[in-house]
């Protein structure tokens, strides 16, 4: 209980941190009124528009009626679209969520016996394997997407270039992975995201594979006579278990910073492609939404990660701090 | 002998970015000598007046994209190694000064640096670009900005464990100063750690900067880096004139793959 108590208090640590960082970089820099007021309205019409936004107030004061808007979910309107801007980005968040799920789930099953297999194997599956996984680390996530359309949409033909296509709604969230024609259009930008944590999830598991087969634990096992099944389900499966959790709670951050290239280049209606739009158009407020929703996403899944290590590994729940070893 | 030919392919880019003036068939920033007529040419093409060969086809405002691709790895590689070069240095002075000191500098240090990479390095340099406005300059402090935090936990990491030392103990019993300890004992033995890591930095930073100009936030339009040379063909490769993009997109990945090689190895070692 200790344990989860400490984790939330740092997450929220981090939120409030995070929230003074943004608004002081994000306000303090650059004025909005320029690029929305008419630049032949005089001085009047300015200051009309400024007090309209509560740009005219000191920067504390501001941060005060920001921090308690922020609580209560509201973050201030977009300066372009009028709209509530924390409900712009929540529009948009199913959308980018489950392309970032998709890519995941798409690295997962093919990174992991990928790894499995190279790490278990010597000579040159290890090779070819650890190839593939050097190059998925140098190609850049929007060549991966050009690349893609370019063989699969203009050359073949098989799959479109972009958008979103049809979606299904369920529970009032717009889904495009329960149809087959969403799926079509979903694929590629998943592909792209996905390949980049394949990559890495690969490297992980042939490295953690080889680790764990040299080990004692595995020799011993072995002697005693057990099916090599099980010596991979118990002594390579699980202390790579633990090590993976931790990744894909800390990777699905930067799945969701991908996503940001993702689509852009596939026009997919996520909140990354908003983010991209609105800080083309300086609206600060929706800028300042994204970064502190996906902070909070961020906060919260590395909170599930940690719980869930604790889980496996009892020696993480006692915590560092508390038995005074690194 | 594969162990010198990653280093040899690196020593040929370096050369032909240095002597892109005199390789390149044409200057590309000189707008008079770009002809409209000659916009998005296929590979092999000649040129409507003039001697000129597009080997490599030309873009959307008739501009060689040899030339072009010279020019935009240079910039490529300037900025990818100004901005791990600025994070080197100051990630690692951080680092090595929170390490030795200890105590409640390098509590706080270290608390701002692990805020910072738990945070995307992308998002990072993507909000201090929106921040900084346009220019070659800004990205290679966005670029700072986002890695100095990887570069200051290693050193801080070095610094630690060298703190310990016994000829840090003897220097510091011999009543030799903090500052002198730090640059005669802490330094010159963390450094090979640190520039073995380096390699990966410097492929991370230019993959940044590529993916930053591909958005439309990274090098301006008058100097396109590769990123931005691929960014224009995008519009073009749907309708099927794929060199725009291909090119400047393959000698990217050349570069990175090349970097990423020599980083395993170093690693290795």
């Amino acid at each position: 209980m200790a344990f989860v108590l400490r984790r939330l208090l740092h997450g929220g640590f981090v939120l409030l941190v995070m929230s003074l960082l943004v608004f002081v970089a994000v306000y303090a820099i650059g004025n909005p009124v320029d690029l929305l007021v008419d630049p032949n309205a005089d001085a009047a019409d300015k200051a009309r528009t400024m007090a309209a936004l509560g740009l005219d107030q000191p920067l504390f004061t501001q941060y005060l009626h920001f921090l308690k808007g922020a609580l209560t979910g509201d973050l201030g309107h977009s300066f372009i679209h009028g709209t509530p801007a924390v409900t712009l980005i929540l529009e948009r968040m199913p959308a980018t969520l489950e392309l970032a799920v998709t890519a995941l789930l798409l690295a997962l099953v093919v990174g992991l016996p990928l790894g499995l297999w190279a790490g278990a194997r010597k000579g040159w599956p290890a090779k070819v394997v650890e190839g593939i996984a050097l190059l998925g680390f140098s190609l850049p996530t929007f060549w991966v997407g050009l690349a893609l359309i370019l063989v699969f949409a203009v050359v073949l033909g098989w799959l479109p270039p972009g958008g979103r296509g049809p979606t299904i709604e369920i529970l009032g969230i717009d889904l495009s992975c329960l149809s087959l024609e969403g799926w079509r259009y979903l694929l590629l930008p998943a592909a792209t995201l996905a390949l980049f944590k394949t990559s890495l999830l690969i490297r992980l598991t042939q490295q953690g594979t080889v680790r764990a087969l040299a080990g004692d634990a595995v020799r011993f096992a072995r002697s005693r006579g057990l099916s090599e099944a099980r010596i991979v389900a118990v002594h390579v499966g699980k202390p790579l278990l633990t090590s993976l959790v931790t990744v894909v709670g800390m990777e699905f951050g930067s799945v969701i910073a991908f996503a940001v290239v993702t689509e852009t280049i596939f026009g997919w209606p996520g909140m990354g492609k908003l983010l991209i739009e609105s800080i083309n158009t300086l609206d600060r407020p929706v800028i300042v939404a994204y970064l502190l929703v996906t902070t909070t996403l961020f906060v919260i899944l590395n909170l599930l990660a940690d719980l869930a290590c604790a889980a496996l590994d009892p020696r993480l729940r006692l915590g560092a701090e508390e038995t005074g070893h690194g | 002998m594969a162990k010198w030919r990653g280093l040899a392919l690196l020593l040929l880019v370096a050369l032909a970015v240095l002597v892109a003036p005199w390789l390149a068939p044409q200057n590309p920033y000189d707008l008079a000598a770009l002809d409209i007529i000659d916009a998005r040419l296929p590979p092999f093409s000649h040129a409507s007046n003039g001697p000129l060969t597009y080997w490599l086809g030309s873009d959307e405002q008739g501009r060689d994209l040899l030339s072009a691709l010279l020019y935009g790895l240079r910039i490529s590689l300037l900025v990818g190694v100004g901005g791990s070069f600025v994070a080197f240095a100051v990630g690692s002075m951080v680092g090595l000064w929170a390490g030795y000191r200890g105590g409640r500098s390098d509590a706080l240090l270290m608390r701002l640096a692990d805020l910072q990479l738990s945070f995307p390095a992308l998002l990072v340099a993507l909000v201090l670009l929106a921040l900084l406005g346009p220019g070659l300059s800004k990205v290679v402090i966005a670029l700072a900005l986002s890695q100095w935090a990887w570069f200051a936990r290693l050193a801080r990491n070095e610094a630690r464990s060298l703190a310990g030392r016994d000829y840090v103990t003897a220097a510091h019993l011999a009543g030799v100063g903090e500052i002198r300890i730090l640059i005669r004992h802490i330094w010159p033995n963390a450094l090979p750690t640190l520039l073995t890591a380096w390699p990966v930095q410097l492929a991370a930073a230019i993959t940044l900067e590529a993916t930053l100009s591909f958005l439309g936030l990274g090098a301006p339009v008058t100097q396109p880096s590769l990123g931005l040379l691929i960014a224009n063909g995008f519009q073009y490769l749907l309708s099927g004139q794929y060199w725009i993009s291909l090119f400047p997109g393959l000698a990217l990945v050349l570069l990175l793959a090349t970097l990423n090689a020599g980083a395993d190895r170093l690693a290795k070692v």
